[in-house]
């Protein structure tokens, strides 16, 4: 089973709840596909036994072949290519790497054969273990953006036999659905203020739109209101589990102490997530 | 000689907009005949390469000067490979920084002043 641990809002507890459910299971493997700023690596402290360069193709131009048609700029989806007139000597296409999404369409559709591509790194994968499980984290490099080629990378090395929690980015938009597409649940992490509420629903949009079965954890549970806790009832969402707001629980993640090793009551709670994560599943399996 | 002045509205007393990518229109004025031209930028709510999209634009229209507010790094890339010179910091009005131009106060630009997106949103 893979488990996706998302939310709208960033900041309400994704990292809390996945690497304390990951503690509380014993024997997972545990991703970090927040790859702009993985942190769950603070609390699970893995030994890293491995790195993986994470590269992407980009294109490069032939000079002496290149007849500065401009097709590969015209083909460029992301106008990551520029092909500039200029009377005064032959065109030549102008490159913006960040730009790239590696797609391969100039490559493809040069019509003199003046493009072949080169491996470019945006970042990393480590791979390692801590107690009994395995430790998968994607980071990219400073001033890259295409997060969602290393989530799938990441994603590439899930073993379907073993129990796998993926802490997702925050948001709804592309990293997020790269991290969450084909798992088997998602758990919605929120917390009981207006913009917990505001981003959760559209957290909900998106899991609905692909179909994948969630629940909702709230955290932070006492603080603001009960606007969330009434959205779930009345859209029929189940609350897996509610986290209280606790200073307790805010000091020991202050250190990178984790709540299920300094707290019995907390091992409970998150092995009743896990339990309710399985019915839910299961029902919905049954529905489907 | 072709100049380009970013602007908010299409005609010579039009005020200038500051952004160069995701700038409203695009004025195009020939400085022997004073013909004008304005042009709606289509790249105005492009997600990425907004500047990339209007440096093609202007140097497709055989631009030599562009007169705006400031210029992000991938625009002024490609207009420094089409061979556009940059004076950037134009106020006022199109007719306005076309005279200013003419007048010789402006600086020639010769780096890029402002972040890839800071057009966006405005």
């Amino acid at each position: 089973m893979i488990i996706a641990v998302a939310s709208g809002k960033g900041g309400t507890g994704k990292t809390t709840v996945a690497v304390n459910l990951a503690l509380a299971l014993d024997s997972v493997s545990f991703l970090d596909c927040d790859v702009e700023e993985p942190n769950a690596h603070l609390f699970l402290k893995p030994d890293i036994q491995k790195e993986i360069p994470v590269t992407v193709s980009v294109p490069v131009f032939d000079g002496q072949k290149c007849v500065g048609c401009g097709k590969c700029a015209e083909v460029c989806a992301y106008h990551a290519i520029a092909v500039i007139p200029n009377p005064k000597k032959k065109s030549q296409p102008l490159l913006f790497p960040h730009l790239c999404h590696a797609c391969g369409a100039c490559t493809l559709l040069c019509p003199v054969g003046a493009i072949h591509e080169e491996e470019r790194c945006i970042g990393i994968i480590e791979k390692g273990f801590f107690g009994n499980s395995e430790f998968i984290q994607g980071k990219m490099n400073v001033g890259e953006v295409l997060s969602p080629v290393i989530i799938r990378r990441v994603k590439g090395l899930i073993d379907p036999a073993i129990v796998t929690i993926i802490d997702a980015p925050p948001g709804t938009s592309c990293p997020v659905v790269a991290a969450i597409r084909g798992v088997d649940f998602c758990v919605l992490v929120t917390e009981p203020t207006p913009f917990g509420l505001h981003d959760l629903t559209l957290a909900v949009d998106v899991v609905r739109q692909m179909k994948i079965p969630f629940g909702v954890v709230i955290n932070r549970a006492g603080l603001g209101n009960d606007a969330a806790e009434d959205y779930c009832h009345k859209e029929g969402i189940t609350i897996l589990a509610k986290i209280p707001f606790d200073r307790e629980i805010a000091v020991h993640y202050s250190t990178g102490e984790t709540l299920v090793d300094k707290s019995p009551a907390m091992m409970e709670l998150f092995n009743c997530l896990y339990k309710n994560i399985c019915q839910v599943k299961n029902e919905a399996d049954r529905c489907s | 000689m072709k100049v380009c002045v970013t602007a908010l509205g299409p005609k010579k007393d039009s005020e200038v907009d500051p952004r160069f990518g995701r700038c409203q229109y695009f004025v195009f004025l020939e400085l022997q005949t004073r013909e004008v031209e304005g042009v709606v930028n289509p790249n105005i709510e492009s997600s990425g390469g907004a500047g990339i999209q209007s440096a093609q634009l202007v140097a497709s229209k055989g631009v030599d000067i562009v007169l705006t507010g400031h210029v992000g790094p991938n625009a002024f890339k490609t207009l420094s490979a089409a061979g556009v010179t940059i004076f950037t910091g134009v106020k006022g009005t199109v007719q306005e920084a076309v005279e200013t131009y003419e007048a010789g106060k402006l600086d020639r630009m010769v780096a890029p002043d402002s972040l890839s997106k800071s057009g966006m949103g405005q």
